[in-house]
């Protein structure tokens, strides 16, 4: 228990009479919290508590006047607060003075916390969303200054550039890179595309899907019937068969046929080489032998060399619609897009539902012309309309 | 170039104006035969004679009076009043006739004068040899007023303001005319009225000033940056009309603004600068705008000490400097 002792309230003040008692025995108390009013001929105060606790005893009553030093109650500290009061005089603050010295301390954090901003300060931050809050001050009284937050400022842009993942550039990539901005940079791209009912193609392929799956362990894609169709019409138009030199047209005898193969993390083009010597069935083979290898990375040198034309299968992406960039030197380059069904004026001005696909091609001008493009788009177009249930697979 | 002082800097732009327009003159108090009391006009008489280099009565009102004259006659007279101080007599025909002249004639006559004064203090002019009086002028639309702080800006300004056709108020800082020298073009060399030009560039705290204040504020910085400030200062040259868009770009440089004259700082230059900012560079601020100037009592005194106490230097301007950079 701890002393509570009449204070000395003033210069030649030497007794005080007790006022109210503001708190009876068993109150709980907390430090500052008013005990007692106190009258002295000078002034009247209240006499705070030291310390967090219990009021124990009350030794002084209302109206009596004891000297300055008497005992007047004994408060039971907290016990957080025992080691800190041992020896307690009662500290002599009358309640305006203690008032005076509890505000600044109460004050003191508001005061830290409100921060006020100069107007470049707020402009900055406002500007590069920056909270003025966060940033640590430097200026006067931990003021934040405008360079303060143009710290701050690059510091976060130094940061969301740690946030930006790098990924290394691998040498497929690169190649990648390089090859397809050379085309689009050297050849004059123009393009065109046919759209084709593929309904009866597409009714052949249903015809032999499971059959040629058991006989021939290989799926049955729609792929391979546009290569056939393709590389029968790159044989009837050679010049889309060609490469452009600055000196020659060259129009390539063998038709090797560059399939755009998508892995993960690349786009390889491997080429089929002597297309035209393929049946579907032969196409279908190939094709899913050099998908497979390019897949498993084991692809060989000659695998990738000696392309001619290209057909791309972007309708396997769900694409309808693409305009390719040409696999250089080749001429020519073909989309296949994705075969959707769709209600179609046909012969007679009846409406059908029809089996649709659109193909894209992008030419190199320099060796092509609309003309004998268009024929060719037509061409591919027919063979592919003319297909039917009689159409051989091998 | 050649290097040359501030003063003979400005004997060259009148004598170079004077052997090329013969309309152009100098009066003044004993500026014939003496060369005036600091020697500017030294040399002139005996080359363009009394009729162009004419000495007068001690009677400001008088030489600004016939200057004024003159001028609306098609001369282009260069009046020189001895000290800024003595320029009050004349006052009345400054402002109520030459800085109306055009406007009150609608544009029929106008008033090609330029009125050189030495002003300033601390060389113990006491209080009739060291005021600052642009002040003054600076609030009266009609005139220009020009405080050129380099000897090769008041051969340029000099020329440019005989050269303009209408009343130029070019001030001298009369501690800068054997103090201050610096490369000076020879031959013509003209510096337009109304640019302020960058005196040091830097990214901590801007000072605007001009005058003998600009070398105040130059060494200040170079003391400051030794401590890591980095000062931009920025030297008016015209204070009327002002650069106000080199004072908002040199404001929005630091975004912490002093400014310096050595005029006593109630109603002086620094409080229109001030403003302008607050106007036009508000979101830019990140202090609030700091005007140093002489105080505010009727005279520098004689005795030393009082002196100090009046006059600005390089150390209470550092003072000034370091407080807005820490702010």
């Amino acid at each position: 228990m701890v002393d509570v002792l009449m204070p000395k309230l003033g210069e030649s003040v030497t007794e005080g009479t007790l006022g109210q008692w503001l708190k009876k025995v068993g109150d709980p108390v907390q430090k500052y919290d008013p005990l007692v009013e106190v009258v002295t001929d000078k002034v009247t105060a209240e006499i705070p508590s030291d310390m967090d606790g219990v009021l124990a005893e009350i030794l002084v009553e209302e109206n009596q006047t004891v000297a300055v030093g008497t005992v007047i109650a004994r408060i039971t500290p907290a016990q957080k607060s025992l080691e800190s009061v041992a020896p307690v005089s009662a500290s002599p603050t009358i309640v305006e003075h203690q008032q005076t010295v509890k505000k600044p301390q109460q004050n003191i954090k508001p005061q830290q916390n409100v921060k006020r901003f100069s107007p470049a300060v707020r402009q900055l931050a406002a500007t590069h969303h920056v909270d003025p809050h966060s940033v640590q001050g430097t200026g006067l009284g931990g003021r934040v200054t405008r360079k303060d937050i143009l710290l701050a400022v690059s510091d976060i842009q130094a940061e969301q550039k740690t946030n930006e993942q790098l990924v290394a550039i691998t040498p497929i990539r690169r190649t990648i890179a390089t090859r397809m901005t050379d085309s689009a940079r050297d050849i004059p791209h123009a393009w065109m595309m046919v759209e084709v009912d593929v309904t009866n193609m597409v009714r052949l392929r249903e015809k032999h899907k499971r059959s040629f799956k058991e006989r021939e362990g290989i799926d049955l894609t729609f792929f391979p019937f546009f290569m056939k169709a393709a590389v029968e019409a790159l044989k009837a138009f050679p010049m889309v068969n060609s490469s452009w030199t600055e000196d020659h047209i060259i129009v390539h005898k063998d038709v090797n046929l560059s399939v755009a193969v998508a892995t993960e993390d690349a786009l390889v083009v491997p080429v089929i080489h002597h297309a035209d010597r393929l049946s579907i069935f032969g196409l279908t083979a190939a094709v899913a032998d050099i998908a497979t290898r390019a897949r498993q990375n084991k692809l060989t040198l000659a695998d990738v060399q000696g392309g001619t034309c290209t057909l791309n299968n972007t309708g396997a992406f769900g694409s309808i619609q693409s305009i390719p960039i040409i696999n250089a030197p080749q001429a020519a380059i073909v989309s296949v897009e994705s075969i959707v069904k769709r209600p179609v004026v046909v012969n007679s001005d009846a409406i059908a539902i029809r089996s649709m696909v659109n193909l894209c091609i992008s030419i190199d001008h320099r060796v092509l012309d609309g003309l004998v493009t268009g024929r060719f788009m037509k061409y591919i177009k027919d063979k592919l309309e003319a297909m039917d249930d009689s159409t051989s697979l091998y | 170039m050649t290097v040359k002082l501030y003063i003979d800097a400005i004997r060259d732009a009148m004598v170079q104006e004077m052997r090329s327009d013969p309309s152009v003159f100098v009066l003044g108090e004993d500026i014939g035969l003496r060369g005036g009391v600091f020697r500017v006009t030294q040399g002139m008489i005996e080359e363009f004679g009394e009729q162009r280099v004419m000495d007068t009565p001690l009677a400001e009102s008088g030489i600004v009076g016939v200057a004024i004259g003159a001028a609306a006659m098609g001369l282009k007279p260069i009046a020189e009043i001895q000290f800024v101080d003595f320029i009050l007599p004349a006052v009345n025909q400054i402002i109520s006739e030459a800085a109306k002249m055009r406007y009150r004639s609608n544009d029929d006559w106008t008033c090609p004068m330029v009125i050189r004064a030495p002003f300033g203090g601390g060389v113990h002019g006491a209080l009739y040899h060291s005021q600052s009086l642009e002040a003054m002028f600076y609030h009266i639309p009609g005139l220009k007023v020009v405080i050129p702080s380099t000897a090769a800006d008041a051969k340029g300004l000099l020329t440019a303001a005989i050269r303009d056709p209408d009343p130029v108020l070019f001030f001298e800082h009369k501690g800068m005319y054997r103090s201050i020298r610096d490369d000076v073009p020879d031959g013509e060399h003209v510096v337009p009225i109304g640019q302020a030009a960058v005196r040091r560039v830097g990214t901590d705290i801007t000072v605007i000033t001009y005058g003998l204040m600009v070398h105040y504020a130059m060494q200040a910085a170079d003391e400051l940056e030794k401590e890591g400030i980095s000062t931009h200062i920025l030297d008016l040259r015209s204070i009327l009309p002002l650069d106000k868009q080199a004072i908002v770009d040199s404001a929005k440089k630091t975004g912490k603004v002093l400014v310096v004259h050595e005029d006593n700082k109630t109603g002086g230059v620094g409080g229109e600068i001030s403003a302008i900012i607050a106007e036009e560079a508000l979101f830019d601020l990140d202090a609030p705008i700091v005007r140093l100037g002489g105080p505010d009592v009727p005279a520098m005194a004689f005795n030393a000490s009082m002196e100090r106490f009046y006059m600005l230097n390089p150390a209470k301007i550092a003072d000034s400097m370091r407080a807005l950079a820490a702010f």
